[in-house]
């Protein structure tokens, strides 16, 4: 074990380095100042010969540590990638000589950032050590999922395809759910033509059949705690309840048809033949190839109409928002039902059956969605662009056809209302905490609590996952209650590791998409337990070993740390200690920028690691006229964009040093009041994009940082600095004219107000 | 290149795109072995040339960043670019696969200093930019392209340009004697991630995209609005480079019709509607005219549409354009019937986009091993198809919430058919 530190500064001389900045200098200021055991120069660090010159000097002892004094961090990692070993990259050359200009009279400044820069490389490295995996990993290659209906059945089936123990646990007393009350399907191959069996029964069977699938029918999740790879489970059945174990969960708890009681003016709760799509599933079914028949008198039914978006796409109170995807393609599948049956039983002759489908936009994208929307063109199914104003009890319809510009009416003998899918995503927490925190401050006001509120509240909703978590019971929602992600580029990262949510609970889908996505999910539930088992981080720090230890005796036992999680990592003990869940945890570092008392940190991602940094810069005196910035930035998207600055050589102030973070969350009150108090003059914070349309890659982190930064104000009071020497800002990774705008914006800010008085 | 290393427990992807770089992460980060191969000479494929992501108007550099970093720190994940797969023989499990490269002309050395763009004369149409300006014949793709490598242009090898490339080189990374190379790699099972190419205008006579100038493509507007594309961000009229005022969006442009794409794209009507968002923050005054036939903004993508609804500078107007002549000052000018209560139009813009839909990249007739598609040219999932799976846009025309969905369930598909011959696999535990 090599126990001693013995850091290697290494730096490089290649593009342009050596020109412009004085090596030798940098050298003697890693030795004399950052300690290091050797300082090397070279003329090309990433060549191949420089790099055995690093990993010779590693081989040799000669020095476990390095600090590679060159191109930004992300840059040459193939070339610089010594596994194991702490390493610092000081950035000359994106984050220095790129943006200055080349030129005698900038040459002192510019040397002296470098300077700066290699100090905190060489501090930093003295606050890093190698991730290990921590002792709490498990694997179990165990996937849970929760719902029997298409998406469940299929995420079950390929999990035990890849290998997997699978349970499955449905609430009803049979698999199939929603796609199992259907009579055909919308096809999902070519040609697209005619609706196609479900293939629930046979899926059903195979499940029976497989020996790594154990099937549990009338269960409800109890309980579940654990993290990824160490999932504990209760399931009840009855009034049995049983535990097992498992190491990722997919929730696949489907939807629910909207209640179209809610549609008075067609006329659902009166009339006995004003349908919803599921009901004429039913019928379908019921008549099973032959004519369908009506519910009020048992008629065969001769014209029948489709309503689409029946209380969708409307902003009208209880209405759904959204679109749900599916209803086009269901609505033509069952025209197509009444077609073809009636075909079948005419066998030839004239007899036919009336379809009209009265649409707004006709939504049946791909391939297959307008091969379908044809093949029902051709079946002869009447498709109208119309709006509908009213069905009346006896199931005429009236309706404005948007292509005549006139009023219509259509004296239908059976109306089925499309009227779409809400999510069965469980309990939404962060709105009952919402709604029990309004409450509670207005009874202590001693005001009358509204009674929308109280009836909010008093609505039952079933968990799901009947999580013990701290954080809440089920996962958290987005959007018009669906338990996305919210992200496009990665649509299964939900904000509690090691439990992905598939289909209709996710956003509106068919059950096609529903299958494809519970393989999606799939994945990554096995995926999760293989990282789990080794101790790794999920997205986006897949593979990263650190993870937060905390110091016990500094703790005061706040539990700001729990509360500011994203992932809802953390838990507390029976004396109020955080509990860390190491394979929740995504390694963001929200809870250590949140700690008040600073007692959280990673291997080599600390409150010193950054601290030492700041405190390492040289700071010069009033009257150099040098102030110092320090920037702190989010190394996903405002570090990038910074260096993106560099490739295309914008130049920025000389007087800002840069510490990329791994997210704003990760920001500690501290790293600010330690900077302005060692007299730095101003400091500038980037993160994402916070709020609804979040771009942060720990979705809550960027906002904890604008929470807290909000309150930097009364510290900044204390020392009776301006508040315009703290900007917080929210910066895109395009944002590549307008980051080195934001650095000088502050340098000439602190132009107009005046250096810090806190310069020693 | 001898140092690869694939066997018959290597699953291969094939594509950089959005689709095929996360097919190759959801498996390399489950612990396969994963060889990525892409033509271009960097990974991203389309994604990287849009301006901004619907509907949250974020930038997909932004996601592909990520991608990059958990690529370069995956050690159980090879990329080879300009790279492409000419054969596929051998069956689910046990696939033998050739792959040309051809030559960089630039090597590992490169640190992406752009010394040898400087240095060269020669210039070309920068496909990146889909011939919107020109690039210098040594390059690099744009800004954040990955691997950070330079590639010389192969027009310039022989001339004079290349020399100067070589001399201005500071890391002698520039190997002018590079040439094409063929290994052979196994493979266990293969993604197919080819993804999609924009539908040729061209072929939409009535639009007249080679007659007029200033009737453009949806892919050329969103280069267009880029800060850092060939424009600088400035949304210009091709025949004069002045800023356009009225502004209008064809809607399937190709798609949905026999004589061109009989499929609908998917992604085009939220695209033009993404893209009046832009039109309302670059140009001072300008407004959107959307001609449509639906506007299919399917599942949560609805509330997207109704705010730009709300939006006094989009008009909506159902109609399949029948034509387009130029009217003075080159001014397209759209004819045809507007449906709803049948008008006849001849409406005069200056400056159309065509919103061309997407065809597959691959044509059924250059695929290297036996593949069901549909009539569309999109892959049907078929048990003739083995061990390769379609991943994205090579599946069918999907928007890139669901190509990353479709790639991440032919990750697990791929994964499966790994698990059943590997030797390290959840049924043969002690094996690892």
């Amino acid at each position: 074990m090599a126990d001693e530190i013995k850091t290697g500064a290494y730096i490089c001389k290649g593009c342009d380095l050596g020109n412009r900045l004085n090596t030798d200098q940098l050298e003697m200021i890693a030795t004399r100042e950052g300690r290091v055991a050797s300082a090397k120069s070279h003329d090309f660090l990433c060549g191949a010969e420089g790099v055995k010159m690093i990993q010779d000097d590693l081989d040799s002892g000669e020095s476990n540590r390095v600090v590679i004094a060159a191109c930004s961090r992300r840059a040459k990692t193939d070339a610089f990638n010594f596994a194991g070993v702490p390493m610092s990259r000081v950035n000359l050359r994106e984050g220095v000589i790129w943006v200055r200009p080349d030129e005698d009279e900038a040459q002192e400044t510019t040397q002296e950032m470098a300077e700066d820069y290699v100090r905190m490389g060489c501090a930093e490295i003295k606050f890093m050590s190698t991730p290990k995996a921590s002792e709490e990993q498990g694997t179990n290659r165990h996937v849970l999922v929760v719902g029997g209906g298409i998406t469940g059945m299929t995420a079950a089936i390929e999990a035990a395809r890849a290998g997997y123990q699978v349970s499955l646990v449905e609430k009803t007393d049979a698999l199939g759910g929603t796609t199992g009350q259907l009579y055909k399907r919308a096809p999902t191959r070519a040609p697209y033509a005619d609706p196609e069996d479900t293939g629930v029964t046979e899926l059903a069977q195979m499940l029976e059949d497989d020996d790594k699938v154990t099937i549990y029918l009338n269960s409800i999740l109890s309980s579940s705690d654990g993290a990824p790879g160490r999932f504990d489970i209760e399931i009840t059945t009855g009034d049995a309840t049983q535990s097992i174990s498992c190491g990722s969960i997919i929730q696949a708890s489907g939807q629910t048809e909207f209640d179209a009681n809610q549609l008075t003016e067609f006329s659902y709760a009166d009339a006995p033949d004003v349908i919803t799509q599921l009901e004429m599933e039913a019928l379908a079914k019921a008549a099973d190839g032959g004519p369908v028949k009506r519910p009020s008198d048992g008629k065969e039914v001769q014209n029948v109409v489709f309503v689409q978006c029946a209380g969708q796409r409307s902003d009208k109170e209880g209405h759904l928002s959204y679109c749900s995807g599916h209803c086009c393609n269901t609505s033509i599948k069952q025209a197509m039902y009444l077609k073809d049956n009636a075909e079948a039983a005419a066998e030839g002759s004239s007899i036919d059956v009336q379809t009209t489908i009265l649409f707004t936009d006709l939504r049946t994208p791909g391939a297959g969605g307008e091969d379908f929307y044809r093949s029902g063109q051709n079946k002869g199914v009447t498709f109208r662009k119309g709006s509908v104003s009213g069905v009346s009890a006896d199931a005429k319809v009236s309706f404005s056809d948007l292509i005549l510009d006139e009023d219509d009416t259509i004296d239908a003998d059976l109306v089925v209302l499309a009227t779409g899918m809400i999510p069965n995503s469980g309990r939404n927490n962060e709105r009952e905490d919402e709604l029990a925190a309004q409450k509670t401050q207005l009874e202590a006001e001693n005001k009358e609590v509204p009674q929308e509120i109280l009836d909010e509240i008093a609505i039952p909703v079933e968990s799901i996952l009947n999580l013990k978590y701290r954080q809440g019971s089920d996962l958290p929602q987005l959007v018009s209650g669906f338990n996305d992600s919210h992200f496009i580029c990665f649509p299964y990262e939900t904000r509690r590791t090691g439990i992905y949510a598939a289909g209709p609970t996710r956003r509106p889908m068919d059950t096609q998409q529903a299958q494809e996505d519970a393989t999606g999910a799939t994945m990554k539930a096995i995926q999760a337990i293989e990282n789990a088992g080794q101790g790794m981080a999920a997205h986006p720090r897949a593979g990263d070993l650190s993870y937060p230890s905390f110091r016990k005796e500094g703790c005061t036992q706040c539990k700001r740390c729990m509360m500011e999680c994203p992932f809802g990592a953390i838990g507390f003990d029976e004396k109020g200690f955080p509990e860390y869940n190491e394979a929740r945890c995504r390694r963001c570092g929200t809870c250590m920028g949140a700690c008040p008392v600073r007692v959280i940190s990673f291997e080599n991602y600390s409150i010193d690691s950054v601290g030492q940094q700041i405190k390492a810069c040289d700071i010069p005196d009033e009257f150099d006229e040098k102030p110092r910035l320090l920037v702190l930035a989010c190394e996903n998207d405002a570090y990038p964009a910074l260096d993106m600055a560099a490739q295309n050589r914008f130049e920025y102030s000389a007087f800002v040093r840069v510490v990329p973070v791994r997210c704003l969350g990760s920001v500690n009150t501290i790293w600010i009041t330690d900077a302005l108090n060692s007299g730095y003059d101003g400091v500038v914070l980037m993160g994402c994009k916070k709020g609804d349309d979040y771009q942060c890659h720990f979705v809550k982190g960027s906002e904890m940082a604008h929470m807290r930064m909000s309150k930097i104000a009364d510290t900044l009071q204390t020392l009776n600095l301006e508040e315009e020497r703290v900007a917080v800002h929210e910066v895109a990774i395009t944002d590549i004219h307008r980051v080195p705008e934001l650095i000088n914006d502050m340098a000439k800010t602190i132009d107009e107000i005046g250096m810090s008085p806190f310069k020693f | 290149m001898s140092d690869i290393v694939a066997t018959n427990e290597t699953i291969l992807v094939v594509g950089g795109g959005i689709s095929g770089i996360s097919a190759a992460l959801e498996a390399a980060e489950a612990g396969k072995q994963v060889i990525l191969v892409e033509k271009n000479a960097y990974i991203g494929g389309r994604v990287t040339q849009l301006h901004k992501y619907f509907p949250k108007l974020c930038h997909p550099t932004c996601g592909m960043e990520i991608n990059q970093r958990r690529a370069k720190t995956n050690p159980n994940l090879t990329i080879l670019t300009m790279a492409e797969v000419t054969d596929i023989s051998g069956d689910k499990g046990d696939y033998s696969i050739k792959v040309k490269l051809k030559p960089r002309y630039v090597n590992n050395n490169c640190t992406a200093c752009g010394q040898c763009t400087d240095a060269v004369d020669a210039e070309f149409d920068s496909e990146f930019n889909y011939g919107l300006n020109q690039r210098k014949g040594a390059y690099i793709a744009y800004n954040n392209a990955y691997p950070q490598t330079y590639v010389l242009d192969e027009r310039i090898i022989g001339t004079d340009d290349a020399t100067k490339a070589k001399d201005a080189c500071p890391a002698d990374a520039i190997d002018l004697d590079m040439v094409e190379e063929s290994i052979d790699l196994k493979a266990g099972a293969v993604v197919w991630a080819t993804g999609w190419r924009p539908f040729d205008a061209n072929k939409i006579q009535p639009y007249g995209y080679d007659r007029f100038d200033n009737v453009i493509t949806n892919v050329e507007f969103e280069r267009m609005n880029d800060l850092m594309g060939p424009t600088g961000g400035k949304v210009v009229r091709p025949s004069d480079g002045a800023e356009p005022k009225k502004i209008a969006f064809i809607q399937c442009a190709g798609s949905r019709d026999r004589n061109y794409l009989k499929h609908c794209s998917r992604i085009c009507c939220m695209a033009s509607l993404k893209q009046t968002h832009y039109v309302r923050e670059n140009i001072t005054d300008g407004t959107s005219d959307i001609y449509y036939i639906d506007i299919r903004a399917i599942d949560r993508f609805e509330d997207f549409y109704q705010k730009v609804q709300q939006d006094e500078t989009v008009k909506f107007i159902k109609s399949k354009v029948a034509f387009i002549t130029e009217g003075e000052n080159n001014n397209p000018v759209l004819n045809g019937v507007d449906t709803e209560g049948y008008h006849r139009y001849a409406n005069e813009y200056d400056m159309v986009v065509l919103a061309v839909g997407m065809e597959p990249s691959v044509n059924q007739s250059d695929f290297p091993v036996e593949i069901v598609m549909n009539e569309e040219g999109f892959i049907e999932m078929d048990e003739k198809n083995g061990g390769v799976f379609a991943a994205g846009c090579s599946s069918d025309a999907l928007d890139v919430n669901r190509a990353v969905q479709s790639a991440t369930a032919s990750a697990l598909r791929a994964v499966q058919v790994i698990n059943q011959v590997g030797a390290v696999s959840p049924q043969n535990e002690g094996a690892k």
